[in-house]
């Protein structure tokens, strides 16, 4: 059943960019471990790392798409799923530390010493295991956008309405993390990682597989991103996107759907986080800002949203976009991204992917009725009233 | 006759002499004073209340040359003087008279030594000395002093000043400065009973402390007194306090209001979502630091009329950037909201970043006018002007958005479109134009708010970033499209949080108030004043 | 109360809603038997689409009674609950899933499993299959089941959404103004559609084309300010002076 379900996504496009993305986590830390840096193809590790941030915002944007693109569900706060996961992925990191710390405590983190704190919270208990936090990257963002969805969509909030709530949600979070007594670092965050697995967070070798590791599950995520798109499931998803009204009254609870999808969505921007925290070292309550979910949003719009290679090329080309500029005209970088969220909405509304396939369906579809009025179609008796 | 005159003069001259020699031993000002100059700590503070007794206004100077350090004794006779002037030579007074007695070289004087004990019982001694003063403001203060820092020495003065007392103002202070002294004294039980209904009556937490400090020391039969004394003290107290907290909870629901209410108005008639309705704020604080940094330069006796010259000001630069923007950007996004609410984001990004390179990154100083600031007391309560003209502003500039709405002819068309667009366009309202004046007065109106917060904020690029989820949540929590709701979801919201405050801390408070308010929107998706029916769908 | 009440599909006894103290329904009472056609026509606000609302648990009555088979209470469910019981709904404008195909928004209404896991491994049987071939031969659309639903002319879609009721096999189908837009081609053909269907279940059709309610050729029942003004046959009420009065004549 579920092989099933995952070939049925696998249409020509999809497995063409798994192919893609599957041939990046294998060649790019290739090139880096094993091609000497004078070789042209030597990827650096700063440019590999860098680029592994790229694909955790892809896979976070392509959990945003699923939900807004196919559901119709604006979430201003996917930012906060994703800085779940990134926390439950720190937590881990931090207990590994160990006795390595500045103040050397076997087992409070080095803020909880700071802090006066005589012994660990009891939510930091298990987050020494690996299989338990990655299990918590799940859980967690889960958990919350369950019970969120579960209040707004059963009570029919949606639209602008929920756009705003979720922004309030990421917004409560961003000041509860910023609060020392919440447990999580504070202001600082989590920070100062010294190994995940035993491996030097350093390591090349350990930034390597990071690497083919967010390769990999953008991949899964896609791959059964797609599963639910290609189902009936996704069609109704869609049809819950159009026509909400319709598809209640044909019998389908719209509350399960949309949970079920916010869920899913919020799960993959766990996994996102959880990639994300490694590869750059810390986090802290920032990334809760109510505006990086936005940005989040803009990726995914300039891609294109509802198709799912849209938002991985978006968050790929506007991150890249965003180095380039922070780096060379930091002054300007507002002003382009401010730009591209005017530009966007106006002139691309379907976005990059969106509109090429827009284009290539129009064409076929214009094919397709040249060739209709050449043969002759008896059965209609109703010509079209316009 | 002149002989036999000044005989008598001379006789009674002495007579004054030998008696005033008597009772130097007890009561000569003059003879007290030299006794400092030998005098420990201890004594030196039983002398100085022998002074403070003798209620003579002459001695004020020489307390508070001793208070100063300023009191020598000369080595040579064991006298002490009041000393001043620098360098090596100080001129010398006689601290019971005033009078000028000669100088004395620095090295011939040793300074009289004060701790604090010494410096609070002459605090005492003044306090008591200046009760008797012809000017009435230094009386008012006097007692006010002793009102401060109660001592049983200053009874019989306090008592003997209270009766020549006329002036109201100043003898309520002396009656409460008197019950606070008695409740230290020796007095009967009483007396004492009166002391403490007169102490309920001062309330605050001055009196509690005097209280308690009593209940120690006074009879056991008076304890049931004190503590029902300080029960109701505490009683009136709790209420200040959440009086307080109503006008703090109204403050803060003025600034929500201001900041509100013309998102209310896009957002109501348009169904716009304008992100970069904080960013309208902002540009109207920077416009009122403009104007001020003219008025500065150009006419700085105009600076207490700076914020009427900025009202107009912002909201004419605000409401033009909010056409510019009806105009290019969002009159395209028209049923499409959430688009409208991207393309505003990145608008609110591009205006932060432009005043950003305009005026920096960092605060920018907006003075307060004279009326705008220091506070004053009404009741229990601290009252600061910026507040209360805010409050009457947010209020003014409600009342005034309300009649436009409901009076005039904009008003009429403007609602005309919010219930049926097209049926108001089709009775000839031309709706692009309703559309860009009302986005260009929920613009104006949120410049006018910026005016208002330059005088209570930081103005930075970042100010309207802090505003705009708050003033999103009054508008939803409000209701979309009733002004009602959003004045009543505004100060609700205002003094929800303020209340919360200080039992749970401002930030945990603030996160409560998002939790309750998404919570509330589960329970009623459209807002507390929602239209019902099927003109919703 | 169960005794002496009528076998019917659908009972309506004094059913009463207000909106801002305006008040939609009046103390409406309506019966509709299994297998009936019924027309139902009245002026505009006669609280005609408010019925529906009522119905298809999109709207809560502030009092009476709402039974489907006599035995459920409409009032306790919600919209998806109703639509299992087997009532559909057609509205007034017509709303298809438009950037789906024509066919696959008569998949998305087969009456099959319909929640989130089945849904999610649901594949296409040979049954469905022919189910779908057949309702789309039934509203004539079968040349253009690949289109998207949104490429359609309106009187198609009204077609469609007619086809995807069918879908539903619905008990009772409540058909809002399905003829307007319609040529007058469309119109006859709509009511020799909706004859057709009548003959399996029972049909609640809200029009305002008294030709084509003639065509019907059904009980009619008039509304008026939220209550029933007349009941009977189009001769019947198009000729009680009240009906003339509120309705027709006007």
């Amino acid at each position: 059943m579920i092989t099933q379900f995952l070939l049925r996504g696998f249409d020509r496009k999809i497995v063409a960019v798994l192919f893609v993305l599957l041939a990046i986590g294998v060649l790019v830390p290739a090139s880096n471990l094993l091609l000497s840096p004078e070789n042209p193809l030597h990827v650096p590790t700063y440019a590999m790392s860098l680029f592994g941030k790229y694909l955790c915002y892809a896979l976070l944007a392509l959990a945003l798409d699923l939900v807004w693109g196919y559901c119709g569900i604006l979430s201003l706060g996917h930012g906060a799923f994703f800085a779940l996961g990134g926390y439950a992925m720190g937590m881990y990191l931090m207990r590994q530390i160990g006795s390595r710390g500045v103040y050397g405590d076997p087992v409070l983190p080095d803020f909880m010493v700071f802090l006066n704190w005589k012994e660990l919270p009891w939510f930091w208990h298990g987050f020494d295991m690996f299989w338990f936090a990655m299990l918590m990257v799940v859980v967690v963002p889960g958990l919350l956008a369950f019970v969120f969805g579960w209040f707004a969509f059963r009570s029919r909030v949606n639209g602008v309405y929920l756009s705003i709530i979720t922004q309030a949600m990421t917004y409560a979070l961003l000041l509860a993390f910023f609060r020392n007594d919440m447990g999580f670092g504070g202001n600082n965050g989590l920070t100062d990682f010294k190994d995940i697995l035993g491996f030097s967070i350093q390591a090349d070798g350990t930034r390597a597989a990071l690497f083919a590791a967010t390769a990999l599950f953008l991949a899964l995520c896609l791959a059964i991103a797609s599963g639910i798109v290609s189902s009936k499931f996704g069609k109704v998803l869609v049809g819950v996107r159009d026509a909400e009204s319709r598809v209640r009254f044909l019998g389908y609870r719209v509350e399960h759907i949309k949970l079920f999808t916010f869920v899913v969505s919020a799960m993959m921007a766990g996994i996102a986080g959880a990639l994300f925290v490694p590869q750059v070292g810390i986090i802290n309550p920032g990334e809760f800002g109510p505006g990086n979910s936005i940005e989040v949003v803009i990726w995914t719009a300039v891609g294109g949203r509802g198709t799912l290679i849209g938002p991985i090329i978006g968050a790929v080309l506007v991150n890249f976009g965003k180095s380039v500029f922070t780096g060379a005209f930091p002054e300007i970088w507002l002003f382009a991204l401010g730009g591209l969220f005017i530009a966007v909405t106006l002139f691309l509304p379907r976005g990059i992917v969106g509109t090429i396939q827009h284009r290539f369906k129009a064409r076929q579809a214009m094919k397709a009725a040249r060739d209709a009025e050449s043969g002759i179609d008896s059965d209609t008796k109703i010509q079209p009233a316009e | 006759m002149t002989t036999f005159r000044n005989a008598a003069a001379a006789f009674a001259f002495l007579l004054s002499l030998l008696f005033s020699g008597l009772a130097a031993a007890q009561s000569d000002p003059a003879a007290l004073f030299d006794q400092l100059g030998k005098a420990n700590f201890a004594e030196t503070e039983k002398i100085i209340a022998e002074l403070g007794k003798t209620g003579d206004v002459k001695l004020v100077p020489a307390f508070e040359a001793f208070s100063a350090g300023d009191l020598y004794l000369r080595k040579e006779d064991g006298k002490v003087f009041v000393a001043r002037g620098t360098g090596a030579t100080l001129q010398l007074f006689n601290p019971a008279t005033g009078e000028a007695t000669g100088e004395a070289a620095k090295g011939a004087l040793t300074k009289l030594k004060v701790n604090n004990t010494v410096r609070r019982a002459i605090n005492n001694a003044l306090g008591g000395l200046t009760l008797l003063s012809p000017d009435k403001a230094v009386r008012f203060a006097a007692a006010q002093a002793v009102l401060k820092s109660p001592s049983a020495d200053n009874l019989a003065l306090l008592e003997a000043a209270l009766e020549k007392e006329t002036d109201s103002g100043v003898r309520t202070i002396m009656e409460e400065a008197k019950a606070v002294s008695l409740l230290s004294s020796d007095r009967p039980v009483d007396q004492k009973k009166l002391a403490i209904e007169t102490i309920k009556k001062i309330g605050g937490r001055d009196a509690i402390g005097i209280l308690r400090s009593a209940e120690a020391s006074v009879d056991a039969s008076l304890k049931p007194d004190i503590d029902k004394a300080i029960a109701g003290i505490e009683d009136t107290l709790k209420l200040w306090d959440a009086a307080q907290n109503v006008w703090y909870g109204l403050s803060l629901g003025s600034v929500l209001l201001l900041a509100a209410i013309g998102l209310a108005i896009t957002f109501g008639v348009m169904g716009v979502i304008n992100m970069a309705h904080g960013e309208m704020v902002m540009i109207g604080a920077y416009s009122t630091f403009i104007v001020q940094e003219f008025i500065r330069q150009n006419a700085p006796e105009l600076f207490d009329w700076s914020l009427a010259i900025a009202l107009p000001v912002a909201f004419v630069v605000t409401g033009a950037v909010g056409l510019v923007l009806e105009r290019s950007v969002i009159r395209f996004l028209y049923g499409r909201p959430l688009e409208t609410l991207l393309a505003t984001w990145g608008v609110s990004l591009v205006l932060q970043q432009a005043v950003r390179s305009l005026f920096g990154p960092t605060n920018r100083e907006v003075g307060n006018p004279s009326w705008m600031s220091g506070s004053f007391q009404l009741g229990g309560l601290a009252i600061t002007w910026n507040r209360l003209w805010i409050i009457l502003f947010s209020i003014v500039v409600f009342l005034a958005l309300l009649a436009l709405l409901k009076r005039s002819a904009f008003g009429l068309q403007m609602r005309a479109v919010t219930q049926n667009r097209r049926m108001a366009s089709s009775m000839g309202i031309k709706t692009p134009w309703v559309d860009a004046f009302t986005f260009a007065l929920g613009s104006g109106i949120a410049g006018l708010a910026g005016v208002a917060l330059s005088q209570i904020d930081n103005v930075s690029p970042n100010l309207g970033q802090s505003y705009i989820i708050d003033s999103f949540m009054v508008v939803v929590f409000g209701g979309v499209g009733n002004l009602w709701g959003t004045l009543v979801g505004a100060l609700s919201l205002g003094i929800v949080n303020k209340f919360l405050e200080p039992y749970v801390g401002a930030v945990l408070g603030k996160i409560l108030v998002l939790v309750l308010i998404i919570l509330f929107i589960q329970k009623r998706p459209r807002g507390l004043f929602a239209l019902k029916g099927r003109a919703v769908e | 109360m169960t005794e002496t009440r009528p076998r019917s599909l659908l009972y309506l006894d004094n059913v009463c809603v207000s909106f801002d103290g305006f008040k939609a329904l009046n103390s409406l009472s309506l019966v509709i038997e299994p297998g009936e056609l019924r027309a139902i026509i009245g002026p505009n606000g006669a609280g005609k689409t408010t019925m529906m609302d009522i119905i298809t648990g999109k709207t809560r009555p502030d009092s009476g009674e709402v039974f489907f088979e006599d035995s459920v209470d409409l009032t306790k469910k919600d919209e998806a609950d109703i639509a299992r019981l087997g009532i559909g709904r057609k509205f007034q404008k017509p709303t298809v899933f438009e950037s789906h195909t024509v066919w696959d928004n008569l998949e998305l209404a087969l009456n099959r499993k319909r929640g989130v896991f089945s849904t999610l491994f649901y594949t296409l049987t040979e049954e469905d299959k022919a189910r779908i071939e057949e309702i789309l031969a039934t509203v004539r659309l079968g040349h253009r089941s690949h289109e998207l639903a949104g490429s359609l002319s309106h009187g198609q879609k009204q077609w469609l959404e007619i086809g995807m009721l069918l879908a539903q096999e619905p008990k009772l189908l409540l058909v809002d103004e399905p003829v307007a837009g319609m040529t007058d081609a469309e119109t006859v053909e709509t009511a020799i559609l909706l004859k057709e269907i009548a003959k399996t279940r029972s049909v609640v059709v809200v029009e305002h084309d008294m030709g084509f309610i003639r065509d019907l050729g059904v009980k009619v029942t008039c509304l008026a300010e939220g209550s029933v003004l007349a009941e009977g046959s189009i001769d019947y009420v198009s000729n009680d002076p009240k009906v003339i009065e509120n309705y027709l004549g006007r």
